[in-house]
């Protein structure tokens, strides 16, 4: 579990760390869109000099977040594998009916790098905003989008409250497994069906459990007076500064990198 | 308008429910006034708190606060800034997931202007003793420390009185001190009013005044002292005294000449050096 | 049946940065039959400790040895550990799962593969031992009966077990003084009956001194007073500075004896107090 680094937020106080979340979240969107503009090998250079940038700025290295392939690294050889038999042209290898391509070595070695960088880019979002900010963020960039019906701050509002419930939850989960282990009860052996039973008798105490929480909390907030989104104020607004308005112009650079070695070569 | 919590009359019914978990409470809550609600499991007084700011209204009479009567939806989140509750489960009312954003949580609500709520919540924490925690997950704080951001998210909005829900019931007996002594100071330094509700008794020795509450009524009202001189009463009803005052009472079954209101152990040294 | 700890250490997440001792080389010898109080503030290490006694947790280093058996070592069956070493965690109310009363209490023995009358039999004793009519409550939900009834049938399914020696933690947490003084006043009557070994983990001496034969101090993962509660609390000042108190009437005899007054001071409860302030104000010609 610990292998895991997408989604998991390293504090810090570096430049991109204290980059507007909003300006994150955009700025990863349109990084993600450029890397399907770009149609060849040469053309990855750009964003490839974007992440070394601000992996540099962040503090965060680049192996660190190589880490957080580990865990996809099935998807990712999948990938390759399924480009190298599946694209038809120059056959350079027979393997019984399939066949290696010089074209399907290429574009599945294109393909891998399309989806690394996806994966290091989306995981620099996370490594550098906490995932508070990453909700505040949210919530301001949907707020536009509720007079049409998306209630952002509701979805922002279940975020936090799932974030802070899930370290809750675990210990509770914990506490269950080993009250019901010393009745005798046995989570790890057994063929599916067996192990599914087995889980009931620490299910039902979490949901229970987790019920109650729930009433208890949702009485806290209304004697908090919480009424939903309305004429609510809060603490930390955020603020773009000048770091933001560098981070645009340079994802600037890097789109007009990536769409004149679409268009133009 | 009178600066008082006014309890006339109330009866309150759960809905499921086919008895009466209150029955006909009269009470009178002086602003600065620091209160004890003690009573047995079930005895009405978590349902008493949960009337206070208008979470539950009553099924019979009325509850003012400051002259604003809780049943009047109009009134509801004037009330229930006047009048905030600290809950038993301290995991349970944390709302954030860093300690100053859910002390702020309350003053959003209220729509405070972001500069002020930085000051109240600096101000908040600063009276809990929990400025360095500001931005720690509260997960990681001890019971008591969580019980502290509790009423920190209280404070911040700016209350008249505070009512504490069992507060120290979870807790190990340091997060019980810790706890009691923040109360102590939100009453004597602050001025804040106190309705402190709990089952220890050695918490409700510290109020000026203490309620007792069984069966859905209020049985006994006095000084702490008053209140606990009478030993067989409270016993009867599945409360305890301290130690040292069940130790004078029955010193006095047996002939002693030993005041009937001893609450501390110097007091019992006291009456006790002549004696031996 | 005895329980001997031999230089136990516990060390959470070894080798990351979270890593924090939680136990460090306790010993502890618990033999058959003793009713043991062990106390500690929250976070002393009293909870990990209890937790191998059982085998739910592993040492880090040193030795459990249940009835003469190292449970750490390969080949021991863990679910005959814990058949004979029943442990109630906090709040076990938090545990209850089944639709009835009955098939709650069940569960423990069913896990142990006894047949239906012999499960029957179990779960009709320790609804018994813990004060509950096993007709009148068997079909019954257990979420809808009052917060005391309700530990007690999770006490009751740790019961039917029927270990031979009994953890509690905290039992009597979140119970007014009613629902503290009967789940204590069955513990000793169910050790009476059962001739069991107990051992009480509590944050309050006031509620276990009276009832104890023997009590371990736990203090930042170490082990640091054990015996009677008169050898115990004869160190005031140590338990004074770790910030656990000893019980009132203890604490005022003390300082009658330091007033120069004839008393003696291994008084634990009220009526021992009684009794000893009597016997010197009679000597004094004032009773």
């Amino acid at each position: 579990m610990r292998e895991i680094t997408i989604g998991q937020y390293i504090p810090g106080n570096s430049a991109i760390h204290r980059l507007d979340p909003r300006t994150k979240i955009i700025i990863t969107f349109a990084f993600m869109v450029l890397l399907f503009v770009i149609d060849d090998f040469a053309g990855y250079a750009f964003p490839i000099i974007f992440i070394a940038i601000a992996s540099l700025l962040s503090g965060i290295s680049v192996k660190y977040m190589l880490r957080g392939l580990r865990p996809l690294i099935v998807i990712i050889m999948l990938t390759f594998v399924l480009n190298l038999f599946m694209v038809k042209g120059r056959v350079i290898y027979e393997v019984g009916p399939l066949n290696v391509t010089y074209e399907g070595l290429y574009q599945g070695a294109f393909m891998v790098l399309r989806l690394v960088l996806l994966i290091v880019g989306t995981s620099l979002l996370t490594l550098t905003t906490s995932p508070i900010t990453l909700t505040d963020g949210i919530e301001s960039l949907l707020k536009p989008f509720s007079k049409v019906g998306v209630p952002a701050h509701e979805l922002a509002m279940m975020m936090t409250i799932a974030l802070r419930f899930i370290p809750t939850l675990m210990e509770e989960t914990d506490k269950i497994m080993k009250a019901q282990m010393a009745r005798g009860a046995d989570f790890s052996s057994g063929n599916m069906v067996k192990r599914a039973q087995s889980l009931v008798p620490l299910l039902v105490p979490l949901f229970i459990s987790a019920f109650r929480r729930a009433d208890d909390l949702a009485m806290a907030m209304e004697s908090r007076c919480y009424r939903g989104g309305e004429n609510r104020t809060r603490m930390k607004t955020l603020k773009m500064t000048r770091g933001d308005v560098f981070a645009f112009v340079a994802t600037g650079f890097l789109a007009a990198g990536c769409l004149a070695s679409r268009f133009l070569w | 308008m009178a600066a008082e919590i006014l309890v006339e009359g109330v009866c309150y019914q759960y809905p499921q429910s086919s008895e009466m978990a209150l029955k006909d409470v009269n009470l009178r809550i002086k602003k600065g006034e620091f209160i004890a609600i003690i009573g047995p499991n079930g005895s009405g007084k978590s349902t008493l708190a949960k009337l206070f700011n208008g979470l539950f209204v009553p099924t019979k009479g009325r509850i003012t606060v400051d002259g604003l009567d809780t049943r009047d939806k109009e009134n509801i989140w004037k009330i229930r800034q006047k009048a905030g509750i600290v809950f038993q489960n301290p995991d349970n009312q944390i709302v954030a997931t860093v300690v100053e954003e859910d002390v702020a949580f309350g003053p959003e609500n209220l729509g405070v202007p972001p500069d002020e709520i930085r000051k109240r919540v600096d101000e908040a924490l600063e009276i809990v003793e929990l400025k360095e925690y500001a931005q720690k997950p509260p997960h990681l704080l001890s019971g008591g420390q969580k019980q502290r951001v509790a009423i920190a998210g209280i404070i911040a909005m700016r209350p008249d009185y505070i009512i504490m829900d069992e507060p120290t019931a979870m807790l190990d007996p340091v997060g019980r001190k810790e706890v009691i002594s923040t109360v102590k100071r939100l009453n004597k330094e602050e001025g804040k009013t106190i309705v402190l509700i709990t089952h220890f008794m050695e918490e409700a020795v510290e109020a000026d005044k203490v309620i007792v509450m069984s069966e859905g009524r209020v049985v006994m009202e006095g000084t702490p002292r008053e209140i606990f001189s009478k030993v067989g009463k409270l016993k009867a009803i599945g409360l305890d005294v301290p130690q040292v005052t069940e130790l004078a009472h029955r010193l006095r079954g047996q002939g002693l000449a030993i005041r009937e209101d001893v609450l501390t152990i110097d007091e019992m040294v006291e009456c006790l050096c002549p004696l031996l | 049946m005895s329980i001997v700890v031999k230089n136990l250490t516990h060390i959470y997440m070894p080798g990351t940065p979270f890593e924090s001792v939680a136990l460090m080389d306790v010993n502890w010898i618990i033999e058959d039959g003793e009713f043991w109080g062990l106390i500690g503030h929250t976070g002393s290490g009293k909870s990990t400790l209890i937790q191998h006694l059982n085998g739910l947790l592993k040492p880090t280093s040193g030795e459990i040895i249940v009835d003469g058996v190292n449970i750490n070592e390969r080949g021991v069956n863990l679910r005959e550990i814990r058949q004979k070493v029943g442990l109630v965690f906090q709040y076990p109310e938090h545990q209850l799962f089944e639709e009835t009363v009955e098939k709650d209490v069940a569960f423990g023995p069913k896990n142990l593969g006894l047949p239906e009358d012999e499960v029957t039999e179990r779960v009709r004793e320790a609804l018994d031992l813990v004060g509950l009519k096993y007709d009148e409550i068997k079909e019954r939900s257990p979420f809808e009966l009052s917060g005391g009834q309700m530990r007690r049938v999770a006490i009751a399914g740790v019961l039917a077990m029927r270990p031979k020696v009994l953890i509690l933690d905290e039992p009597t947490v979140g119970l007014d003084p009613r629902g503290r003084d009967e789940i204590l006043g069955q513990i000793v009557r169910l050790r009476e009956r059962q001739n069991i070994t107990v051992i009480l983990v509590s944050h309050s001496m006031e509620d276990i001194a009276k009832i104890v034969d023997k009590i371990a101090v736990m203090h930042r993962g170490r082990m640091v007073e054990s015996g009677t509660p008169k050898q115990v609390f004869k160190n005031r000042e140590a338990l004074a500075s770790i910030g656990l108190d000893i019980p009132q009437v203890t604490h005022l005899m003390i300082k009658l004896k330091d007033k120069g007054k004839n008393v003696a001071t291994d008084v634990f409860t009220v009526e021992e107090a009684e009794a000893e302030i009597l016997r010197a104000a009679r000597g004094m010609g004032h009773a």
